[in-house]
């Protein structure tokens, strides 16, 4: 039973994991690839640790695996946030069909009073 | 079961490791480089965590946690380099 079960939580895992790189290759812009990549890939990790803990089905492993799984969903999101940031900043292009730019109002106007509200 | 669906995973997951190797290589700007480069290590990770389960040996799960931190530090480093800019 728990076999099918990692069989399933495998074959689930690498599938999203080649629907990120996918993604990754097909989409138009860093920040589209950048959101594909970063969600898909804390998803399909999941999948595999899951997998991972019921095949070895013991506590040692389960805590290893925990402790992966809990770092890679907090660092994912903070790498990509400052990712964004940085290629912002340094004016990597948009894709031309990009509607809502909503920081581009803020950039021109006060530089000083955009990093006093960015440094927290 | 599990004989069937190990190698079929590992070759899905190697797969998406080409992929995102092309995008590597192509990537217009440095920042789509970082993104590539960031999601190879967590390609590495699940790759060395079907690996530990389909052959028992716990220790790589070790591994797969040391490549996931500097996975991490090494994205952080390459963003500060694209916000500074290339050196005058």
């Amino acid at each position: 039973m728990s076999e099918i079960l990692t069989a399933i939580l495998w074959l689930l895992g690498s599938v999203v994991a080649l629907l990120a790189a996918l993604g990754l290759l097909r989409m138009p812009d860093v920040f589209t690839r950048m959101q594909v990549s970063t969600k898909a890939s804390t998803l399909g990790l999941g999948c595999l640790l899951a997998g991972a803990v019921l095949q070895l089905g013991d506590l040692a492993s389960l805590i290893h695996a925990g402790s992966i799984g809990a770092f890679i969903f907090l660092t994912t999101s903070v790498s990509a946030h400052v990712i964004a940031r940085a290629s912002y900043r340094a004016e990597v292009p948009l894709w031309e069909g990009t509607l809502v730019d909503e920081r581009r109002a803020t950039k021109r106007g006060m530089p000083g009073e955009q990093s006093e509200a960015e440094g927290k | 079961m599990l004989e069937i669906a190990t190698p079929i995973a590992l070759a899905i997951l190697g797969l998406a490791f080409l992929l995102t190797v092309v995008r590597l290589v192509k990537g217009p700007t440095l920042p789509d480089r970082v993104v590539a480069m960031d999601l190879l290590g967590v390609l590495v990770v699940g790759f060395i965590v079907v690996l530990a389960g389909s052959t028992g040996v716990r220790a790589a799960l070790d591994a797969a946690i040391v490549i996931a931190l500097i996975g991490f530090v090494a994205t952080v480093a390459y963003a500060t380099y694209v916000e500074r800019g290339h050196p005058e």
